[in-house]
């Protein structure tokens, strides 16, 4: 087993204990947001998609970069945009704004 | 790698990590997102200086980046708020393609014989990716209703589904160990497919928002398995952060349900066929229903109204016409709070997030353990598009599918209304015994246009 695999290796087990770590405790209503989040961030396989597509000669490697690369952006952009689409719904909560919204209506 | 660039991706790997800290609680949930997209933008940027263009190399990637965030921000964008669930199971379903179509450009770049140890990740990331692609399209389509909602089963499909996954496996050890067969591959990404398909036909509408989990779970180590056969420590990392959360998101959700993995994943097998033979022998019975102005007068002189929201008002849009029933009855003193079960719409948070868009005040919304001991002092437990989320079905029926799932105890309110388009089984495809109870009256029609009926008959009372 050669040192950089080795590294890999480490950097695998110890970003699994993080990723278990890091969202131990969150409320019901965020279970979908953070769905939502954490699908964006595998769009990090754009990186890895770019990385196969600069460098394609023949047609299968053109063709299979331009798929790759058009998935891999599409999951990064929609991911993000949609999660923050659904995160934007909840900022309308602070009670005061929405009491005077009430007011301005009654009268 | 340059030491830019290795310092730039740890970078990028703690704005993820603090990007998913954030959206874990509702405060930083917002700024969480745009951490992790700045971590992702870092990312992105740093491999600029690793890659050795080559001109097609240039274009295809434009082209490819282009046709992406059209489709990424016209989809995100555009859709009815309704729809985002199967937005996220789509997006999900790209991500998974893309990792399985990397390894196999990689595949085909090591030539005869690769190292096993870029051979193995390769084939795990063509696996699970293609799982993940697969399945997330159906579930899109069952979202999206292109197919039935309820579960599909036929005789032998544990059988079925376990010799597919035989077989993947079988291929797997071909491809490795004589991988000098040229594009040996395809076949195991045909069979990955299959399965991905086969695994999710079975698992019942309601029960997609755990699949959608659990396939973003499998995306996030297929990405990671392409970081070990690229190489990449950006896609190591953000690729395991996202299977190790996604993994335990997938927990939680089926714990919010009241449901092991387990039980969500393959309950369908076997228990259909018996929930459907018990529904079968309800058709005959009579439901009550009742005019707008009836159910307006009883709304009116109550003292308390419990909303029950569920998918049905999502799909009308009713959440403005829902705001307005509560206002009109507000102003003539009556106290109006809405119960959201953990799951009512297609995902946790559907809801809140509705409700919230037609400005409902945040006290309001009440969760299901602050709520179901109001039910027996309300007057009127008003039950708008939801179903199986008050079925009692849950706490009486050991064979049903939802059984032992926590429901709001709508049925111990003193009168019921139930909003709903027609008899037709919720989402679930399982029967409400709640239509048919002594104290429940039925309201058909569209959620939004039986809502705007109620205000007026209301005011009119």
């Amino acid at each position: 087993m050669n040192n950089e695999l080795l590294n890999e290796l480490t950097f695998f087990v110890l970003a699994l204990f993080v990723g278990f770590e890091v969202i131990s405790k969150v409320p019901t209503i965020l279970h979908t947001p953070l769905m939502s989040g954490t699908n964006a961030i595998h769009g990090i396989i754009l990186v890895g998609a770019i990385l196969i597509a600069a460098g394609a000669h023949t047609p299968v490697e053109i063709a299979l970069g331009v798929v790759a690369v058009t998935l891999a952006t599409t999951n990064v952009v929609g991911g993000f945009v949609v999660t923050d689409r659904m995160l934007e719904m909840f900022k309308g909560r602070q009670p005061a704004k929405a009491a005077a919204k009430q007011e301005a209506k009654n009268k | 790698m340059t030491i830019v660039t290795a310092l730039a991706y740890l970078v990028a790997a703690v704005l993820f990590i603090l990007g998913l800290k954030q959206l874990s609680s509702p405060k930083g949930a917002r700024n969480g997102n745009f951490t992790a997209a700045v971590g992702m933008v870092i990312a992105l940027a740093a491999t600029i200086p690793l890659l050795h263009f080559t001109r097609t190399g240039v274009t295809i990637i434009a082209i490819g980046v282009v046709i992406g965030t059209v489709v990424g921000v016209f989809g995100a964008r555009m859709v009815r708020m309704t729809a985002i669930p199967q937005m996220v199971a789509l997006f999900n379903g790209v991500g998974g393609g893309a990792a399985a179509l990397v390894a196999v450009a990689e595949l085909l770049r090591f030539g005869n014989h690769p190292a096993f140890s870029e051979a193995f990740p390769s084939v795990f990331s063509i696996v699970i990716g293609s799982v993940s692609f697969a399945g997330s399209m159906v579930a899109f389509a069952k979202l999206q209703e292109l197919v039935t909602g309820t579960p599909i089963t036929y005789p032998g499909q544990q059988v079925v589904n376990g010799l597919l996954a035989a077989a993947i496996i079988g291929f797997a050890i071909a491809v490795l160990a004589v991988a000098s067969i040229p594009f040996s591959f395809i076949a195991l990404m045909v069979l990955a497919l299959i399965l991905g398909v086969a695994f999710v036909l079975p698992i019942g509408g309601a029960d997609m928002p755990v699949v959608i989990s659990l396939l973003n779970a499998c995306t996030g180590l297929a990405v990671a398995a392409s970081g070990f056969t690229l190489n990449n420590f950006a896609l190591i990392v953000a690729g395991t952060l996202v299977g190790a959360s996604g993994s335990l998101l997938t927990k939680l959700m089926s714990d919010a349900m009241g449901r092991s993995l387990a039980n969500v994943l393959f309950g369908a097998f076997g228990q259909v066929q018996r929930a459907a033979t018990a529904a079968g022998g309800g058709q005959a019975r009579s439901v009550r229903s009742a005019s707008a102005e009836d159910l307006g007068t009883l709304l009116a002189y109550s003292q308390r109204v419990i909303i029950v929201p569920g998918y049905g008002l999502a799909v009308a849009q009713a959440q403005h016409a829902a705001r307005e029933l509560a206002d009109v009855l507000e102003k003539r003193g009556v106290d109006v709070e809405y119960a959201i079960h953990p799951v009512a719409g297609r995902m946790p948070g559907h809801m809140n997030v509705l409700l919230a868009e037609a400005n409902v005040p945040y006290e309001q919304l009440k969760e299901m353990d602050q709520v179901n001991d109001d039910f027996k002092n309300a007057d009127v437990a008003l039950i708008v598009g939801a179903n199986d989320v008050v079925n009692p079905a849950a706490r009486s029926t050991p064979g049903s599918p939802i059984y032992g799932m926590p429901i709001l105890n709508a049925d111990q309110a003193k009168n019921i209304i139930f909003m709903k388009r027609s008899m037709r089984p919720g989402f679930a495809g399982i029967e409400n015994e709640l239509m048919y109870g002594p104290n429940t009256v039925m309201f058909f029609g569209d959620a939004k246009d039986s809502l705007t009926r109620l205000v007026a008959a209301v005011k009119a009372a």
